[in-house]
Parts: structure tokens; sequence; C-alpha cells
């Protein structure tokens, strides 16, 4: 019987399998960051252990470095001593860094797939659950706790249980305005955020494979939004083209041997999947979240639902939510005025989403009260914008260029919208003050986010363009 | 950190909220500390205290008629971030098991890694715990590891669950994973050799 992707890659990697115990599994590609790594490294002092193969870990500081001002020390003491901490323990264990000042610094997720680090065919970790993102590659990438950072720093393998496999399939082709960003919070809102919760997704389908790369990108990063192990989709010439001389990819007759293997890399017809869903690309509109988890979203035309559209058991838990966002049920948000524009994070901080955001507000002023914060994903997203000149049209509608980093996708910076107020975010989350203390959260695409920077209000930018 | 789970009775706190993610458990900005220890002070900060730091009265954490080394929570708890800092602000602040109807995959990992037993129970279990607490919030719930049974002690209703062999195995005996890893080094290296490539 024929394999899916996930099968051919996840058997490769087998160590050990006994009967009871979890597999151990070999792990290609292990990123670090500054948050989630130290009491990895007490642990290995602890036990008197080195790093088992120190080149196969990859560090960068990003989730709570400032995003102005990189070049002076960090202000914020705790976050300084973090990102202190990692480049002791980097350097003590022989662990390559890309730290503050380096050209490759950035968000952990961006500049992997830059480097060509991320491969096909790849198991790839990291201390941070958006680490699905590198599965775009035809890798099997997911999010680890500290104490598995640990094992895979000790052993360079971790210890799991082969999760289930769901193939989600979007068919036909995208409306204009609709961007990979929409079909991901699309099928989260119709699945929720536990929806694939124990599986591994495949993506696959017509909508799919006419994406580029970083589109494809943005929809893995979030499978964790439902609960997914992790998402990938299968590698085809679009993802040969982008790796092709990069950084860190295979050359000459490596490259060559590597691409016959890659090429192997697709789920067999025969294969079979614990689950499969199915959408329509032509169903889905500009999307935006109305609530505090990924899966509380909606079409940017459409109502909130109303509570007797509800199970019983869930009035509860919406209610608290639409509290906190101090929304009504059964409202529109098209036209709601917003106070922050956030266009950055692992999920839209490419240079194709600057490249889409310039575009779009070339000519443009923000609206008079709006902040509106453009975060590049890494150093080469930043300089490959000035090189192209969208600088200059960003800072000329009103639009703040910080430097990379996480920023206010997750507020351990000093980027925080304030309490009470409402941001447009093309980041991940919308939980409760995930964007600072009380801070109300909508996620949307970068077009929409850039629409309603302009308008100052909650838009369907399919009337802008 | 205690690595041993085998007996517990308790009462219990009962937090019946749905998909609580784990920036609920611990926000963002207070997993600057490089060590393990600490974070229950922090546990559910923004549910727990006000911005100007005064406890919100009417939080199950701050209501000294619940107590107890049990977390009952609705379902899909610890969804979002990876972060194990989580599963150490529950530890840290004397909690042993969280019960739920759901859990998320990660948060279930960074659970057992910590010698916090997850205990997934029917929903109909659930309610029953949550009734029992909203009748008695003393009513103590018995857990055994080893029998793989959850009790309401005050009306002897009780629910088997499901762990799997090797991590109650962890659990019951205090091991841990990069025991088991390390003492498979050969095993490695002779699959390091058998790939040509790094993927």
């Amino acid at each position: 019987m024929g394999k899916t992707l996930f099968d051919k890659i996840w058997d490769s990697h087998i160590v050990m399998s006994k009967p009871g115990h979890p597999d151990a599994v070999y792990i290609n590609t292990h990123f670090i960051h500054e948050v989630t790594s130290p009491q990895a490294f007490d642990g290995l002092r602890k036990r008197s252990i080195p790093v088992f193969r120190p080149a196969k870990t990859r560090a960068t500081a990003d989730h709570n470095v400032p995003t102005m001002h990189q070049h002076l020390p960090i202000k914020e003491a705790l976050s300084r001593l973090q990102v202190e901490m990692l480049t002791k323990n980097t350097a003590e264990f022989g662990v390559e860094l890309y730290g503050l000042g380096h050209p490759y610094q950035g968000i952990v997720h961006v500049i992997g797939p830059e480097l060509g680090i991320t491969l096909p065919g790849m198991t790839i970790v990291c201390g941070d659950s958006h680490t699905s993102t590198h599965g775009a590659f035809g890798a099997v990438a997911f999010g680890i706790g500290t104490s598995e950072v640990e094992q895979v720093l000790a052993t360079q393998c971790i210890l799991q249980y082969k999760p289930k496999r769901m193939k989600i399939e979007v068919n036909g082709t995208l409306k204009n305005g609709v961007l990979s960003k929409d079909i991901i919070l699309y099928i989260i809102s119709k699945i929720s955020a536990s929806g694939a919760t124990g599986y591994f997704v495949e993506y696959a389908g017509e909508a799919i494979r006419n994406l580029s790369m970083e589109a494809r990108m943005t929809i893995c990063n979030m499978s964790i939004e439902m609960g997914a192990r992790g998402g990938m989709i299968a590698p085809d010439e679009v993802t040969f083209d982008y790796i092709k001389g990069r950084e860190f990819a295979p050359k000459g007759a490596d490259w060559d041997k590597a691409l016959e293997y890659w090429k192997t890399l697709y789920s067999d017809a025969d294969a079979t999947f614990d689950q499969v869903l199915t959408f329509d690309a032509a169903d889905i509109e500009p999307q935006i979240t109305y609530g505090t988890n990924p899966g509380m979203g909606m079409g940017i035309s459409q109502h909130i639902p109303s509570l007797d559209q509800l199970d019983e058991k869930e009035v509860p838990s919406f209610k608290k939510s639409l509290d906190y966002m101090d929304l009504q049920p059964g409202a529109a948000l098209l036209g709601k005025k917003i106070d922050y524009v956030f266009i950055g994070s692992c999920t839209n901080s490419r240079i194709e989403d600057l490249r889409l955001v310039a575009d779009f507000v070339k000519g443009k002023q923000k609206a008079a009260d709006v902040v509106v914060w453009i975060v590049p994903g890494s150093k080469q997203v930043e300089a490959q914008a000035i090189e192209e000149g969208l600088d200059k049209v960003l800072t000329a509608a009103g639009f703040q260029l910080r430097e990379p980093g996480c920023s206010a996708c997750l507020g351990m910076n000093e980027d925080k919208v304030p309490a009470g107020m409402y941001c447009i975010s093309t980041s991940n989350r919308n939980f409760e003050g995930r964007q600072g203390p009380n801070a109300r959260t909508f996620l949307a695409s970068p077009l929409t986010a850039a629409a309603a920077a302009i308008t100052g209000r909650v838009t369907d930018v399919r009337e802008l363009v | 950190m205690s690595k041993i789970f085998q007996h517990l009775v308790s009462s219990a706190v009962p937090v019946p909220i749905e998909n609580i993610d784990t920036d609920q458990i611990i926000p963002a900005r207070f997993l600057k500390a490089t060590t393990r220890e600490g974070f229950g002070e922090n546990l559910f900060r923004d549910w727990r205290f006000e911005s100007d730091n005064t406890p919100k009265a009417d939080f199950v954490l701050n209501n000294p008629i619940y107590s107890g080394k049990i977390l009952v929570a609705g379902k899909n708890f610890g969804c979002g971030s990876s972060r194990e800092h989580a599963a150490w602000a529950i530890a840290d602040y004397g909690f042993k098991v969280v019960v739920s109807s759901f859990f998320a995959d990660i948060f279930k990992n960074n659970a057992l890694n910590n010698f916090i037993l997850p205990i997934t129970v029917s929903e109909g279990f659930l309610d029953k715990i949550f009734s029992a607490i909203e009748k008695d919030p003393k009513a103590e719930l018995e857990v055994d590891l080893e029998g793989q049974y959850i009790k309401i002690k005050a009306t002897g209703e009780q629910e088997n669950f499901d762990i799997n062999p090797y991590k109650k195995t962890c659990l019951l005996n205090g091991y841990d994973d990069i025991d088991y890893l390390l003492s498979l080094r050969s095993d490695i290296e002779k699959y390091e050799q058998s790939r040509p490539f790094n993927f």
C-alpha cells in the first residue's frame, strides 16, 4: 500500500521503535532562540553532557528583541539577560548563533527557509509552536517544549508518538484580494482551534499548488492554530526554484542527488489518510477574527454569530471572549474603528508580504489616528525591502518600518498594543493579552491590514483594489 | 519538583472555561526567567490580577474556599504556544494533576515531561466533577495512576483514563526521556551512518 508524504519522512527518521514506547525520531535541524532554550542548556550542564551534534542546531535572537535601535544594548534587563544567556550558551556548547547585529538575524521561521537551511525531507524542531512553518518545504516540522529541546541537544533525537494523518484539499482558484492567510484563517474558522489536534496535516489541491513558497509558509505556519502537530506541502518545482542557490542549500553534484530524492517526496496515489477535508477556494473571502482564539473567524462581510446560533455549552466561553473584545453577538466588523496595525510575525513578514503592502499603499496615507508598525521578518528581508525602495513607500504613507523580531505578535519586547485598543494584525494569535495586557486583536491578511491602516477602520480590501 | 507520581487524593480547583491557551496560563511577558522555578506566582496572571496587581476577587485562585493539587478545566486545555513555562507554572503553583475533556498535544507532552499528570475524561464525567465541586468546594477526587482511574470520592463515581505505558512507567518511577534517549547512543550513531544526507 502507498505511503503518505508524512509517513515517508517520519518512517525514514526512526532510530528506535519499541512496542509501548514512543518512537525515537532523528532530527536533522534544530532551531533555538533565547526564550525556550536557557533551561535546556542548564539541563545539559547538570548532567555534564555536551551538545551531541552542535552543527545541526542553529540559534537566533528574535522573541524579545527590541525593534528599534538594535545596535544599542537592550534596555529591558530581563530581555537583555536572556539574549546574553543565548550568546554565552551557544559559545560554550559550540552552536552557531545569528544574534543581534548579524546579517542573518531574524525570526527563526523566516531565516531557516531564506538561508536554505530548511530543506525537503528533513525533520525539523524548535521550541516554538510555529515551527510548522517549515513544513511548506515538504519537511516534518513541529514545535516542542524545553524538555524536548534538551533531548535534541543531548541526542539529536526526540521521543514522539506518531500522529494521525489528515489531508486538507483546497481546490479551485482564489478570488481577487484573497491571500493564503485568508485560506488558513478560513480553514481554522471551519474546523475550530482544536479541529486538527492529534493530526499532522498535508495541504493539497490546486489553490495550494498555485501559491508561492512564502504564501505556502503562511498556511503551514498556522497549522498549530487548529491544534495540528504540524502541516506540510509536498515539494515541487516552486519549492526547488526557491531553494536553489541559497546559502546553505546543497550545491553541484549534491544538489542533483538531493533533487532526485526530493522528487520522491509526495503522498502516493493509494496512500490513505485518517481524515480528508475538502474546501473550495471560490468560497473564501478576505477573513477576519472577532474573538480570542484563531478559530473565531469569519469572512469580512459576515456578522459575528448570535447566541442562538451556538451550542448551549459554548455560550459561556463565547461571551467571555466577546466581553474581552467589547463586541456584541450578531454584530458586523466592517467599519469598526481600529487603533493599531501590525504587519509582521513568522506568519506574514516576508518580502512578498512587504511588497504587497507597499504596492497597495503607494501614494496613499495612513489614517491620522492609527499607529502602523511594519516589522520585517529578518535582516535579509529588511535589506531587500530597502534595496527595492519599499521602505520609502511605506514611510511616505506614515508607516513605521522597524527592525526584525517577533515584536507585537506576542509583546515580549516593548512593542505592545495598549489596553483596550484594537489592533488589526497579520500575526497568528488573538488570545487575550497576546499583544499586550487587555489589547484586542483582529487577525487578518497583510492586504486587509494595509487597507485598515489607510481607512482607520475594518475594511473590505476588495473595494480598494 | 517531585519526579514521581503514583496516587493522589485531593480537593480540586475548577476553571470551567474552554480553549484555555498557554498565553493565559502564563503570559509572554513573564517568560523571561532562565530557570524553571518561580512561574507559579504568575500562573493565570491576567485572570488573577488587575493591572495594578490587586487580586481579582472573582477568579477562582483568589477564592480561599477552593484549593487542592488538581486543576479541572474546560476542553482544549493548553492550546497555542509550545511554552513549557505553562507546565512549570502549573507545577510551581502546586498542581500535580490537570483534568480536562481534551488537551492540546504540545501541552500534554510538556506536562508529562514535568511529572504533571494530564487526565482526559469524557465530557460527561467532566460535568460531574464540576457539579461535585459546585456542591462542595472541598469535594475530593482520587487519582490512581497504576489503576488508571479518577474517582469522585463523595459519590463513588469513577472513570478510567488512558496513558501510554512508557509515560506511565516514567511517572511511576521518576524516569525521564533523556535517560532513555542517552541509552540509544549506538543506535543513533548507526542511524547517522546509514544516511548520506542530512534529510
